[in-house]
């Protein structure tokens, strides 16, 4: 299968390993993996600041960078659910709005598109440790992908899943939201926190990088240790 | 920034520091869940209910006009008086005129938050009635001149305590521990005032169009006397509560009940279609229904918006929320808090005196997943600040997003503006968490991510070209 991947801006630039896990694990499915050098950001930042003008001027570059895929695969449910799910209502009532929708119509998260599209769960993989798994709100409300990381992580040889309670509450990120209510951001944050150390493990997992920034920036503000990682890097380890 | 803004900022900065705060209102909140989730299995399928729900209130919704006047009809067939306020101002000289029209001196309420929506209570006080609040709740919060903290909740963020300091400082009441006590001496206080007063108010819940009733759900039967023993009973309603029929509140009253309270159903229901009927020995001699616009028709006129309408106001919304759960009820400084305040306050109260509401989410949308009628409101944030934005650009934050929308649709600059960034990186070290920290709302709490050496595309370009 031809494979085209939008790595979102931040993942690009500050945690490439996400990227770089993508690709292994799907050329050792024995995909062919295109990755167009024009990409760079779905627009969500504007969008969710209610700068929708400024949106589309970014979103466009991503219709036009994205037109020739014929499946479109990203290790984020955010982003994912930007492309997936907003493009349309950003692109409501413009010329480019069909365009929008048939581009949300090829995008899938990473996950998803390893059990739904692909069927596979054993990539025999082996990660020794025991984690925890954070459900990112996009991932879970936006593209309805809650099963599926588990699946995947129950599959890791080594691993051991230790469900924290809840998983499933926001970790507080919420873009722009962090900045612009930063103390309504750290305490949600700090309980997700409390959430997962309760759990006992030395690392978290997510389909979010976003998340996860957020989480470990907190982390080491406490002076805490604990690991992120993103779920394509687990499933990398031991390939 | 609006003094709404400051305000909402100040409280919720106090608040979301207050570890017992958010410790009490997951305690109470935890109980509500455990509940609610045991209640939602004994529908045949939870998910199912909430679809019919929701194309039920869509109907209706989309069908207003028609549904009002039928429902009108059918009440002044039977006598009640109906009365139409197309704003809080109207509402209030309403139900102050038909209270001196009637020589009424003492006055008793059930809970109501639309009553609290235009600010009855002091609008009858100002006119020097006497108003008593007689939901258990509501009747604490009044002592404490406090608003409501949650729509279903009123003293929710009380503890037994504090509810009994208050009682002893303002009732003379003696000092006790259990609820059950403290119900005791409301309990005492109220009956008193139930004899004595000569009008009730009561809310709505639903109104039923086909039969011209109007259905109140309660749990402590204050409202059956509320609206059965003063000689006259009027109750306010917005305009979107109606439902077609009788039978479609066999699957509103147990969907409300659960959603908002965990309850299979709640105590009391009652439906009340007229006053003393003749033949009959009791009950008021007088009803009244007065029907609240409020900005409800503007919301109607905007197809977008419109479904926010369908609201049952059952205060799921609020229980799951996390903003709701760490800045608690009142910081919102309006009387519908939580998700559905955030969504329809600037749209019923102004846009940009409200909009920080709609931004003061991370848009989860545990909300959306929670609301028993569907409406989708993280969305709906997302669209009131699209509005918010459009009719008032922000000046700076506009020119942020038009920088950054030039910089991502090219390239070759976006790749630029990176390497920049972290060669600069380090240097952020030397005033990070200052006043000169351009990121300093992130950084005075978090440490921030490094920008890698390589980038994804970088490594991309040199492994597979």
């Amino acid at each position: 299968m031809n494979v085209t991947l939008f790595i979102p801006c931040f993942i690009d630039q500050c945690y490439p390993q996400v990227g770089i896990s993508v690709v292994r694990i799907l050329e050792k499915l024995g995909h062919t993996v295109e990755y167009p050098t024009e990409q760079t950001c779905c627009g969500q930042p504007a969008f969710n600041s209610g700068a929708w003008d400024q949106a589309r001027v970014t979103a466009r570059q991503a219709l036009k960078v994205f037109r020739g895929a014929e499946i479109i695969v990203t290790p984020s449910g955010s982003c994912g659910a930007m492309m997936k799910v907003f493009y349309p209502d950003l692109f409501q009532g413009t010329p480019a709005h069909k365009e929008a929708c048939r581009l949300a119509g090829k995008v899938w998260e990473f996950s998803s598109f390893l059990v739904n599209k692909l069927g596979v769960t054993d990539l025999g993989s082996r990660f020794e440790g025991r984690v925890t798994f954070h459900d990112g709100c996009h991932s879970i409300r936006e593209m309805h992908v809650r099963r599926e990381p588990r699946e995947l992580l129950q599959h890791v040889r080594g691993l051991e899943l230790v469900e924290m309670s809840p998983a499933d509450t926001c970790c507080g990120f919420g873009g722009t939201f962090s900045v612009k209510f930063p103390m309504i951001s750290t305490a949600m944050g700090e309980q997700k926190c409390a959430a997962i150390d309760q759990t006992g493990v030395d690392t978290v997992v997510s389909l979010d990088s976003s998340c996860l920034m957020h989480i470990q920036g907190l982390f080491d503000r406490q002076g805490k240790r604990m690991r992120s990682l993103h779920l394509a890097e687990v499933l990398a380890t031991g390939l | 920034m609006s003094t709404t803004a400051s305000h909402f900022k100040r409280s919720a900065t106090q608040y979301c520091h207050d570890a017992d705060h958010r410790q009490r209102i997951r305690t109470a909140l935890t109980g509500y869940e455990v509940k609610r989730d045991e209640n939602k299995s004994r529908f045949q399928s939870w998910e199912d209910a909430r679809q019919t729900a929701a194309e039920i209130k869509h109907e209706v919704i989309n069908h207003l006009d028609r549904y009002l006047e039928l429902f009108e009809r059918n009440l002044k067939a039977r006598g009640v008086q109906v009365h139409w306020a197309s704003d809080a101002r109207e509402a209030c000289e309403c139900i102050v005129r038909i209270a001196r029209d009637n020589s009424v001196r003492r006055i008793i309420k059930s809970k109501s938050m639309t009553s609290e929506e235009i600010h009855l209570n002091a609008a009858l006080e100002k006119e020097g009635f006497d108003v008593f609040e007689s939901d258990l709740g509501e009747f604490i919060v009044q002592l404490r001149n406090e608003p409501p903290y949650h729509l279903v909740f009123p003293s929710m963020h009380l503890t037994r305590h504090q509810i009994s300091e208050t009682f002893t400082e303002k009732l003379g009441a003696e000092r006790v521990s259990e609820p059950e006590q403290l119900t005791l001496i409301a309990r005492r206080v109220m009956r008193q005032k139930f004899c004595k007063a000569d009008m009730g108010v009561s809310g709505v819940n639903f109104g039923v169009a086909e039969t011209g009733m109007i259905s109140v759900t309660e749990n402590e039967g204050n409202a059956r006397l509320t609206t059965s023993l003063p000689r006259i009973h009027v109750a306010l309603m917005g305009i979107e509560k109606l439902v077609r029929r009788m039978d479609d509140l066999a699957l509103f009253l147990p969907m409300l009940a659960t959603a908002g309270a965990g309850q299979a159903l709640t105590c009391y229901n009652t439906l009340f279609g007229a006053a003393r009927l003749p033949g009959e020995p009791d009950g008021p001699g007088q009803m009244h229904v007065v029907l609240l616009d409020n900005g409800r028709t503007a919301v109607l006129a905007d197809a977008e918006q419109r479904d926010s309408l369908h609201c049952i106001r059952c205060g799921a919304c609020l229980n799951v929320c996390p903003i709701f759960r760490n800045v608690g009820g009142h910081s919102y400084g309006t009387v519908y808090g939580g998700p559905i305040g955030s969504v329809i306050t600037p749209n019923l109260r102004g846009m940009q005196d409200w909009k920080h509401l709609s931004f003061a989410s991370s848009l989860c949308g545990a909300c959306t997943e929670a609301c028993p009628v569907k409406i989708d409101l993280a969305h709906h944030l997302l669209q009131n600040r699209r509005k918010a934005v459009k009719a008032r650009p922000p000046f700076f934050e506009g020119l942020l997003w038009s920088g950054f929308a030039h910089l991502m649709r090219q390239p070759a600059l976006y790749r630029l503006g990176a390497k920049v960034g972290r060669l600069l990186q380090p240097l952020h070290g030397l005033v990070q968490g200052s006043v000169l920290d351009p990121a300093r709302g992130w950084t005075q709490s978090r440490e921030t991510p490094r920008i890698a050496r390589r980038s994804f595309t970088d490594w991309w370009k040199e492994t597979h070209r």
